[in-house]
């Protein structure tokens, strides 16, 4: 029989403000195989803690059931002082009475009686647990980050910095991401190109960084520590060893077609290509869906032009496999499409841009070579109005409910800029509050309207309409209270940003969690921002939340801090709440192995005695339990009732069941 | 029916002789022209002595290769369309070896039904002649015709198909008339159209009167645990069974729920149930609900196929859509 001692905690007055804490223990004091229980107001604390292990000694006790907050929160931390008390760890039960209950309730009697149910539950299923040992598994020492943007760049170097090696895919030809489409960076006003490409470099010829450009991950296999990665490296028709990068097929190539998508298709680029000039790795890459030699079998220009013999028309595809520790996602972002805002007449106007594009109208290497000229004629606009919020802070449906963070920031350089430029501009910008917080940031604004002399207006806009050749903004002064036109030579939305559309795929593959907006979700908002709930997947940068390069490049370095402390260790304790399989009654119907995420099940022939000296061969399942992660959906899925999850047997949990329903 | 069934009596002793197969699962006459059992066979003289196939040949043989899969050899088995299903599941779930078995595709007409025979007030029956619709039933009282369409299994009734889907050959006399698999869901839907209150009544009245000896559960070709988990007390469900005042209910919802996506709709519990429930009601309106909730699925139809419940696409329908009220 057990000796179970119950601690419930007050949680200072989170817990007992609506839970008569001291009525709970009594009541649970009385439950079959209680033998102490104990209220103290803060459990977790140093002397809580202490009141356990002295409790566990005195009292001889089997196991402990904390009545607090959720398991997530502190059941680590009880079951070391459970175990530093020398119980086994998994003896510890937790009842979550704050979450589950003092939090949401707020009559005293209905929340006492709740956390007394939650209590017995709790003691029903520790009366059958049993004690379970964790195995060890090996780490292996080297990083994966998916990404190759600024997010993706600082956490290699970072890593690679620390002495592990570490790998980078990236889905486009080059590193480099969107920083290296922008013009200035706030609130410095720093050239983008040139303090991102020196990192770029630096990844380029790390030798602890390799580059898998123009990549994708295939599949993930694995675990923490252990991860097997399978990346597809997507036909480039270049060979990326021999071709020098000197730009002889971009130049021949007589297909001139393809959209420049570095310049927001802005302007058109050869089907031989190297997206800019900086580009990491410097290696050209054949467009398929532009190359007349690949379309037609006619052409071959820049085969018998390229002095390196570099053009391989040939190529395929091709895979290669590698084995991580820890993956980091820094997959990015991308501007929301503006189909559902059809008011703003992007579709409609060429004069009607995004901020992204504006970037690229005013960069030395952008399609005007710097010179601010409006897309549909090529002359300078006089009259530009900018419209913040479009798409973000939505509500309606059309667009993203949340904040996207650094578009009021960007507009007032953009505003501040031009008007240093052409000072002849007239710059207006629609908003719907500034948001400025950050170091120099809201000083920065206000040096766009104090001394550059942005017409800042507060309000929405209804509609853009072409009359005459000119864009009119038809918006809404809320300040002045009147409705207002302001005729437009050209016309910049500060449109929504949104995860990188890839994540989803990836998100799936590694099986971790994603949120209403396709933002990959933390382990913790506040205390674990750039470890994802998957142990061994890390999140770097716009994939987790919008925010800019400052907030990027920190939660790049902390991502690396967090992989380097895992990679640093040699051995990682495995969960030994993983699956069980009763050869008895499996009868190998592969039901287990079909549900199973994470490849943890195969199939095994044993032989069986049958009683009278006769044998038989039986085909059952056999679960890795290195693999196992201890998800339980083979336990519900066997039809035999074969497979059972240790820690979360199926009769601990109709214990805990019969427990909630027993009146 | 007399050549089809010396046809396939040729092919056993055939196939005994030559040495393909050392034994033969087919059907054996009982105490009564109308009580055919599955029994193997291990010669030609057993073969010529005892082997049957008439219209009261219903009982599905896929279920008895599993037990047979521990003996040495190649066994021949007849299948007719709905066993094949069954077969295939087997085979899906590493049941059986299909390696070790011959199947040979028969012939299937639909059965007959003895209860639905003795309720047309004909008793002592001792031999049929069937020519097509019609069916005269030979008793020791003399012969009486009557409509094969009222007499056929309940199985045989709402038959899903006559294609066999599994099959090393097949020995077909007379054509057979294509089924309509969608028929067969009308009295689901009659059930679906009831309140919450008078589904419960009827399966009340319908499940009170099982007895619980088990015959769906040993007869169902989805059923083949090792251990079942009403034979197991470690199951925690075995006592569940029994527990409650209207214990059957969970006995027989606990046990469709273990085959759900695997039932093949073969009705051998409705068929063999000594009391007459329609259990295949409950089967089927499970595969309904997979059907609409997943796109149509039928379990057995190939060896390959991923079952919607164990499989996961990002196109699955999600908990609480579609579910409307008393479904």
């Amino acid at each position: 029989m057990q000796r179970i001692g119950v601690f419930v905690c007050w949680c200072g007055s989170n817990i007992a403000a609506t839970v008569d804490v001291k009525r709970v223990a009594e009541t649970l004091g009385q439950e079959p195989g209680v033998v102490y229980s104990a209220d103290y107001q803060y459990m977790c604390s140093e002397n809580g803690q202490q009141l356990i292990k002295t409790a566990i000694k005195e009292h001889g006790l089997t196991g402990i059931v904390v009545c607090s907050c959720s398991p997530r929160m502190h059941e680590a931390t009880f079951r070391k002082t459970a175990e530093s008390a020398g119980l086994n760890p998994y003896m510890v039960e937790i009842a979550n009475i704050r979450e589950q209950v003092s939090w949401i309730h707020k009559d005293i009697e209905e929340a006492t009686v709740k956390a007394i149910i939650l209590g017995r539950t709790a003691i029903a299923k520790l009366l059958l647990n049993t004690p379970l040992t964790a195995g060890e598994t090996g780490v292996t020492k080297r990083a994966l980050v998916i990404g190759g943007g600024i997010a993706g760049i600082q956490t290699a170097l970072d890593i690679a910095e620390a002495g592990y090696e570490v790998d980078i895919v990236e889905q486009r030809p080059t590193i480099g991401g969107r920083m290296a489409q922008l013009d200035k960076t706030f609130p410095t006003l720093d050239c983008a190109a040139c303090i991102l490409t020196p990192k770029m470099v630096d990844c380029a010829q790390n030798e602890k960084i390799d580059i898998l450009s123009y990549s994708e991950v295939e599949e993930v296999k694995g675990f923490v520590g252990n991860f097997t990665v399978k990346i597809r490296k997507k036909a480039r028709y270049i060979d990326e060893k021999k071709c020098t990068g000197c730009g002889i097929c971009m130049s021949v190539c007589p297909s001139k077609k393809g959209l420049n998508e570095f310049n927001m298709n802005l302007n058109n680029r050869p089907a031989a290509y190297i997206p800019f000039a900086q580009a990491i790795p410097n290696v050209a890459v054949i467009d398929p869906e532009q190359c007349i030699k690949l379309k037609t079998g006619k052409c071959g220009l820049c085969s018998m032009k390229c002095e390196a013999k570099a053009i391989d028309y040939t190529q395929q595809d091709s895979f290669v496999e590698r084995n991580y520790g820890a993956i980091v996602v820094a997959t990015g972002f991308k501007i929301a499409d503006l189909k559902y805002f059809n008011e703003y007449g992007y579709a409609d106007n060429k004069d009607v841009i995004t901020s992204l594009e504006l970037e690229r109208l005013m960069n030395a290497a952008g399609p005007t070579k710097g010179t601010l000229l409006r897309p549909s004629d090529n002359t300078h606009p006089h009259v530009i109005t900018f419209i913040q919020c479009v798409g973000s802070r939505d509500i309606s449906g059309c667009g993203k409910p949340y904040c996207s963070k650094i578009c009021c920031m960007y507009t007032a350089k953009h505003a501040m800029l031009i008007r240093e430029k052409y000072p002849d501009t007239e710059v207006h910008v629609f908003y719907i509050d500034i948001r400025t917080p950050g170091k120099n940031y809201d000083e920065f604004y206000r040096r766009a309207v104090e001394q550059y002399d942005v017409d800042y207006i507060k309000g929405m806009v209804g509609k853009v309409y072409n009359e005459n050749g000119k864009l009119m903004v038809q918006g809404s002064d809320l300040l002045s209270n009147e409705q207002i036109t302001i005729a437009s030579d050209l016309v910049v939305l500060a449109a929504a940003i949104e995860p990188e559309p890839s994540v989803r795929k990836i998100a799936t593959l590694l099986t971790t969690s994603i949120d209403t907006n396709n933002f990959l979700t933390e382990a913790h908002a506040k205390l674990r921002p750039v470890e994802s709930p998957t142990a061994g997947i890390f999140l770097s940068g716009m994939c987790q939340g919008p925010k800019d390069i400052p907030e990027t490049v920190s939660q790049a370095s902390a991502c690396a801090a967090k992989v380097i402390g895992l990679l640093a260790k040699d051995k990682l304790k495995c969960n030994p709440c993983v699956s069980i399989s009763d050869d008895s009654m499996c009868i190998g119907c592969g039901t287990c192995a079909n549900v199973c995420p994470y490849g943890a099940i195969t199939y095994v022939d044993k032989e069986f005695r049958l009683g009278g000296g006769k044998t038989e061969v039986r085909r059952v399942a056999s679960v890795n339990e290195a693999v196992c992660q201890g998800c339980g959906a083979c336990t519900v899925a066997c039809p035999s009732g074969a497979i059972d999850l240790k820690g979360f047997t199926t009769k601990q949990i109709m214990a805990e069941v019969e427990a909630v329903c027993k009146r | 029916m007399q050549r089809l069934e010396n046809l396939m009596k040729a092919k056993a002793i055939e196939l005994l002789e030559n040495g393909s197969v050392n034994r033969v699962l087919g059907w054996t006459a009982g105490d009564f022209y109308y009580d055919n059992t599955p029994a193997i066979f291990n010669s030609k003289e057993e073969i010529e002595k005892s082997f049957v196939y008439n219209s009261f040949c219903g009982a599905n043989l896929s279920k008895y290769l599993v037990k047979e899969r521990k003996n040495e050899g190649k066994i021949l088995v007849f299948l007719k369309p709905c066993d094949t299903y069954s077969f295939n599941q087997l085979v899906k779930e590493h049941r059986v070896n299909k390696d070790n078995i011959y199947i040979v595709g028969i012939e299937c007409q639909g059965h007959l039904s003895i209860e639905a025979i003795k309720a047309k007030g004909i008793d002592g029956v001792v031999g049929l002649e069937e020519n097509g619709e019609e069916v005269t039933v030979k008793s020791i009282y003399g012969d009486k015709t009557v409509v094969r369409g009222e007499v056929m299994l309940e199985k045989c009734l709402s038959c899903k198909s006559k294609k066999h889907v599994a099959y090393d050959e097949l020995i077909i006399v007379n054509e057979m008339a294509e089924a309509d698999s969608m028929k067969r869901f009308s009295k689901v839907a009659e059930l679906e159209a009831m309140t919450a209150d008078e589904r419960f009544a009827f399966w009340k009245s319908e499940l009170s009167k099982c007895i619980r000896c088990n015959a769906c559960r040993n007869v169902c070709p989805a059923c083949t645990c090792t251990k079942c988990v009403f034979d197991n007390p470690e199951s925690g469900v075995d006592a569940k069974a029994n527990a409650d005042k209207f214990e059957e209910k969970l006995f027989h919802i606990i046990r469709s729920f273990h085959v759900t996506g695997r039932c093949t709709d073969c009705g051998e519990c409705s068929r063999v149930c000594p009391q007459n429930i329609p259990l295949h009601l409950i089967n089927r309106k499970y595969i309904k609900d997979i059907n609409e909730f997943y796109g149509e699925y039928q379990a057995g139809a190939d060896t390959e196929s991923k079952a919607p419940l164990t499989s996961f696409t990002t196109s699955d329908i999600e908990p609480g859509s579609n579910l409307k009220e008393g479904k």
